[in-house]
Formats: structure tokens, sequence, C-alpha cells
């Protein structure tokens, strides 16, 4: 278990976050590690770099600029021809040069999908652990980074831990962790690195990229309201109460996992672990019990409505309110009243 | 062309059961299934293979018992299976996992032919690190292509695999040199349901089982839990909010019970009622 960590990880130090700058386009998840970053620094008394690569003026220096507006002590700035667009193999082998030359002692990135690909080539080059998915990043007494995740199943965390390894490296979900304050006019160093690449020897070649069509994109991770139905509606019709009680709140809908696995729901509308992770002001859960993956994706909303027929169902253990009963019953009034109490239109009408 | 897809024989998340009280997870009696990401990756092996000709290796780490998910996708279509299996590999994290799989397969490609792609899972549903396919790919050296969500062409003879990967605000279209490694997305397609001469000769077929030394490992320190750099230090249920949820009467009455929840929430939160105003006025 504990040992003492070898000597040669003992020049590891400071923590850093990798800025997944694509296509001129910081991803905010980034920014939302800088702000956990900045804690974990401070708790460990080090600095805090970001990492931005990119292909050179393309968007890099503005890139460094926002990293320490979020509160980033230093950037290292990767600049070379090959960067432009990600690929795994000029990226992975840029960032464990990187690591191998500056020695962070934690390195944190995105679980996006460039993240998540970028950060299992690294670990395993570096040799490294690497633990996915966190929920919670703090220090513990010994200056080790704990790292909590769910586990499998059943309603439990885990905490896991790199002792004899560095860097501790560790990826987080977008929206898991709040946004830092932004605070323009800071600034900080940066360390420019000359990475050990050339177009010749990358096997891979990028031939074209097609942006999505925001509009097919929906907004449930950004929405302030979101209203959600679970396995307790008992029917794919009774779905249409969810979405009928979100349009008159114009609010976002969604749903627990086991909807998508019926194919109620798109895969997109899933809310928790393996699906979005959201932050609304306000989150209604219909016929949601709460186990351990759909809470970890709904712990940033500000308040939490139950609507449960079980008193003692696990949501009831993180919902700021509660009401115990039928659902189906309750949703269609619910919208009504909303429409009664809210819509402007309404309210003209009771004033005229 | 040779063919190796990595499959995880994984508890079948649909009939976990949560113990009520002791919130842990209820394993007995929970069937064990083939980690339904793979399938897609599967799926694509097979008919790349039905086109282009050539073989489908399965191979797994696992317990004695994942024979069954092996077994299974030879009814799928699967030509050869190979059971990774060995106490060393117990507790293993995917560091770890990923040195016994590329290891066992450069047996694979010892023993039968060197692979020209080999296949893993976007993730799977237990451990869900999407992590094992990036290790693998690193230690074999091979080119990874995660995400998936259409070969576009493999040719060959040129040696060469042009894909469409599923990036972070689009789609990219890359090309790259065979050998390579290649995690598919899910949906993508749907795994075939295998003919009855398949489903026969999978119920026949010898599967083929190696230890660690059998594998080619020679340094065991690299697997298990002590060749794994994480340590899963502790696991516990989630703490409650400080604020036990503050619960709504109910009247029986739809109407009256919908205006008692919102009269809750706007004392809870009085704003609320400007943001839900603005919000249905912009709707
Ligand atoms: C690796 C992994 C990842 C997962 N990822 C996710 C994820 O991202 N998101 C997710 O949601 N789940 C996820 N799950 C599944 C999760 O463990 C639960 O199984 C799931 O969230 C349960 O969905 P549910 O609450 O809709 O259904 P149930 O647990 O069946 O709950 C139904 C609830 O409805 C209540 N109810 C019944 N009738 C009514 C009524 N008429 N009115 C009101 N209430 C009623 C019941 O009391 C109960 O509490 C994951 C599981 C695994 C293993
Ligand atoms: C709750 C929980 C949390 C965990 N967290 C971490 C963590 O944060 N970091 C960590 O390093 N380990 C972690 N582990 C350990 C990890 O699950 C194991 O290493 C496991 O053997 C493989 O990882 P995975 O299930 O995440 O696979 P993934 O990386 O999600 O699997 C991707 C693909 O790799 C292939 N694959 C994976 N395992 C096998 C196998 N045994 N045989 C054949 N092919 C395979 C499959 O094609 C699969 O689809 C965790 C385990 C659990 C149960």
């Amino acid at each position: 278990m504990k040992k003492e960590l070898p000597e040669h990880f003992k020049a590891y130090r400071h923590v850093w976050v990798f800025v997944e700058l694509e296509r001129g386009h910081v991803h905010p998840v980034s920014w939302e590690l800088i702000g956990e970053g900045r804690k974990l620094a401070d708790k460990l008394g080090v600095e805090l770099a970001g990492v931005v690569m990119g292909a050179p003026g393309a968007g890099t220096l503005e890139a460094a600029a926002e990293a320490f507006a979020y509160g980033a002590d230093l950037v290292y700035l990767v600049e070379h021809e090959t960067l432009g667009d990600y690929r795994n193999e000029p990226y992975a082998k840029a960032l464990t040069d990187l690591v191998g030359t500056h020695k962070p002692e934690i390195l944190l990135l995105g679980a996006t999908t460039l993240g998540r690909d970028l950060a299992g080539a690294v670990a395993t080059t570096l040799a490294t652990g690497l633990t996915a998915d966190c929920t919670e990043l703090a220090v513990d007494a010994d200056k080790s980074l704990a790292a909590t995740r769910p586990t499998f199943g059943g309603s439990l965390l885990c905490t896991i831990y790199t002792l004899n390894f560095r860097p501790q490296m560790a990826t987080v979900r977008p929206r898991v962790m709040a946004m830092p304050e932004r605070r323009e006019g800071r600034t900080g160093r940066v360390v420019p690195f000359t990475p050990d690449l050339e177009e010749s020897a990358i096997l891979t070649k990028l031939l074209s990229f097609m942006p999505d069509r925001t509009s097919a994109k929906n907004n449930l991770a950004h929405a302030d309201v979101v209203v959600a139905g679970g396995l307790g509606l008992q029917s794919a019709e009774n779905l249409q109460l969810v979405r009928r009680l979100a349009g008159a709140m114009g609010a976002e809908f969604g749903c627990s996992r086991p909807l998508v696995q019926k194919g109620w729901m798109p895969a997109d509308r899933q809310i928790g672990q393996t699906g979005k992770t959201i932050r609304p002001k306000l989150y209604i859960a219909a016929g949601i019990s709460g186990a351990i993956q759909h809470r970890v994706g709904v712990d940033g909303a500000d308040t939490i409505v139950a609507i449960n027929t079980d008193a003692n169902a696990p949501i009831m253990a993180f919902a700021h309110l509660a009401i115990v009963t039928d659902a189906i019953r309750l949703l269609p009034a619910l919208a009504e009243a909303v429409t009664r109490r809210f819509s402007p239109h309404s309210r003209d009408r009771i004033a005229g | 062309m040779h063919i190796v897809v990595c499959i995880k024989q994984v508890p079948d998340s649909a009939q976990i059961r949560v113990h009520p009280v002791t919130n842990t997870i209820m394993r007995q009696g929970v069937p064990s299934i083939v980690n339904p990401y793979d399938l897609f990756s599967l799926e694509e092996a097979l008919r790349l293979r039905d086109r282009l000709g050539g073989a489908v290796t399965v191979v797994t780490m696992g317990p004695p018992s994942a024979v069954e998910s092996l077994r299974k996708c030879l009814t799928y279509g699967a030509d050869r299976a190979v059971l990774l299996t060995d106490r060393f590999f117990a507790g293993s994290d995917t560091l770890a996992t990923s040195y016994a799989l590329s290891k066992a397969i450069e047996k694979i490609g010892a023993a039968f032919c060197a692979p020209d792609i080999v296949f893993a899972g976007k993730q799977t549903i237990d451990g869900d690190t999407a992590q094992v396919g990036p290790g693998i790919a690193r230690r074999l050296g091979l080119v990874q292509l995660t995400y998936i969500q259409k070969v576009v062409a493999c040719d060959t003879a040129a040696g060469t695999l042009t894909v469409e990967r599923r990036a972070e605000g689009g789609t990219q279209t890359l090309a790259t040199r065979l050998p390579c490694l290649v995690t598919m997305l899910e949906g993508v397609n749907e795994i075939r349901r295998g003919t009855i001469q398949d489903a026969l000769r999978a119920a026949r077929a010898e599967i083929v089982t190696w230890s660690a030394a059998e594998a080619g490992i020679e340094d065991v320190t690299r697997c298990g839990l002590r060749g794994s750099p994480t340590v899963v230090k502790r696991v516990f249920a989630p703490p409650p909010r400080a604020e036990k949820a503050a619960t709504v009467d109910v009247s029986g009455r739809p109407a009256a019970d919908a205006d008692a929840l919102l009269d809750a929430v706007v004392a809870r939160r009085p704003a609320l009622a400007t943001d839900l105003a603005t919000l249905i006025a912009g709707y």
C-alpha cells in the first residue's frame, strides 16, 4: 500500500490541467478543471499550470490568456504545425514529452472524446495510474490525490489513489465541477515548449472535418430548468407528460437510463454517469429512484424536486423538495399550474 | 485479413438490484453478458472479414466462466476464441489489463497470424473507463482510432484504413496505416443473429485457454493488483445532504398538490418565479 514514493518521482511537483483547444475554441470543461486544480494547488502549496496545445497562432495565446483569467499561474504553450486538428499520435507524444520534461505531480483532463482518447494513451506510456470520470478530487493529509468516482451498480462511491507513481492522472466529465470565477486582467508566465514532431512521421492524416449542426443538439446540459422521467412513469406514452411539463416551463426534458435502453427516449436525453451531467437551477425528477449513477449527473442542481410514490426512495436523500404522490396524475396538473401562475399571457388575462 | 476483437464479460446491469438497506449490490444470480459496447466492434469486424476474407479472433481476460461470453461471440460468427485466465490477473486496473491483453495479442499473432486490426469496445458497462483500448494500442505501438462511427474503406493491399470519427463538435474523416486499433461507437450497427452452423460450431468449439506464462508473460508483477498503479482505498455510500428533503403535504387532489409544490419551490428560491416567467415568455 502506501510506500515511500520512489526517489525519481520526488521531483514531480505542481498541478496541471490540459486545456482542450479545438478549432479556436476551448472546451468549458478545461476551465472547470482550472477551478478545481486551483483548489488542489493551493492546498498543496504548489503552482497551477495550464497546458495549451495547437498550431501556431490558432487561438493558443487567447486560450493561455483565458487560462490566467480563470486562475492558472503559468501556461505551457506547445505549438506545432502538426497540432492543428486533434490526432492522437502528435498530441500524445507532445504531452508525454512535456510531462517528462517538466514533471507534474497531478495531471487533469476532461473526460471528453478528446480527453479520454489522449489520457488513456499518455497514462499507458508513462505507466502511471489514471482514474476515470471522477466526481470529486481532494488532497489527503499526506498530499496524495484522492480521486472519487461512482462504483458499479450499487449506490456507492469509491476513492482511488495512485500512490507510488507520478503523475497522478484523472479525468472529470464536463459540468461535474463548477465554473470558476473569471477575473479579467490576471496574468501569468508563458513557458514555451517545442515538441519533437514531424508530419512525415505521423501515420494518421485528417482528410476532412464536418462540424455538427448546432440545431441538431439539445441544450440539456446547459438548461436552467430540467424535467426528467424514470421507470416510475411506466410507459412510453406517459413520457409525453414529462415533455408537456417541460414545454410549459420552457425547460429541457431528460430521463434515467432504463428509458433509453427501452427505446422510450433517445440516448442524448439520458442524465447521469453515462449520460449528461446537468447543473440547472431547478430539476424535477418524476418516477426516478435516484441511483448513484443518476445522482452524480444531477448533484450540481440548485433545487432538486422528487416526485415519487416511495417516501424511502434513495432520491429522498439528496432531493431538496419531495412530494410523495403518483407522478402520472401530478404532472398534468403541474403543467397547468405552471402556465396559470407564470405565463405572461395568462397573467394579462387575469389583469385584464 | 486477421482481426482480433477484445471482449469483456460483465454482469448484466439491467438485472442488478441494490440491497435496500445496505446499499450494496446483490450479485447473486445476476447473469453475465458480453459487454454490449463490444458487440458493435465485433459486428464491424465480422463485416470486414465477410467482405475481405480472413478470420476474426475474439479474446478476453477473465475468470474461467468467461468462456460463456467467448462462445456467445462464436455463435455470432467469430472464427476463434482465446481465454486468458490466471490468478495473477486478479485485481488488474486498466494499465495491468492492457498489459496482459497486449501480450496475449502478440502471442495470438505468433500462434496464428499477426492482426491487421485490433478492435475493442468504446468502454465497458462496469468499469466504464474507456482506457483499455488506448492502453492496448500504446503497448503494441498501434495507431488508435477511438469513437469510430463508420469504416469508410479498408484496403489490405495498400495497408490503409479510412474511418469517420466522432470528435468534439463534429466528425473527422481520418486515413491511417494498418495495423491499428479501432473502438466503435455504440448504435452504428446491429450484431447479427448468426447462423445455425455457427451455433453448432460454437457449442463444440475448443476455446484456446492460456495462463499468464502461456501467453508469454514473463513478469507477472506487471499483472493484477501488483501491476496496477491505482489503488482503491475506500468504498462508501454518498453522504445524504445536510438538509433533508422537505416533504410537501399531499391532499390527493392533483391540482391542489401541484400548487402546493410550486409554493414550496418559490418559497425555497424566490428568484425561480422570475426565472420561470422569463423562460416561459421566451418560449
Ligand atoms: C455502469 C452504469 C451506468 C449507469 N448510468 C446511468 C445513468 O447515466 N443514468 C441513469 O439514470 N442511470 C444509470 N444507470 C442505471 C441506474 O443504476 C439505475 O438502474 C437507474 O437510474 C434507475 O432508473 P429509474 O430511477 O428510472 O428506475 P427505478 O430504479 O426502477 O425507479 C423507479 C422509481 O419510480 C417510482 N415510482 C413508481 N411508480 C411511480 C409513480 N406512479 N409515480 C411516481 N413515482 C413512481 C418508484 O418508487 C421508484 O423509485 C447506470 C447503471 C450502471 C451499472
Ligand atoms: C467501479 C470500478 C471503477 C474502476 N475505476 C478504475 C479507474 O478509474 N482506473 C483504472 O485504471 N481502473 C479502474 N477500474 C478497473 C478496471 O475496470 C479494470 O481494469 C478492468 O479490467 C478494465 O477496465 P474497464 O472495465 O474500465 O474497461 P474499458 O477501458 O472501459 O474497456 C474498453 C474496452 O477494452 C476491452 N476490455 C476491457 N477489459 C477487457 C478484458 N478483461 N478482456 C478483454 N477485453 C477487455 C473491451 O473491448 C472493452 O470494451 C475500475 C473498476 C471498477 C469495477
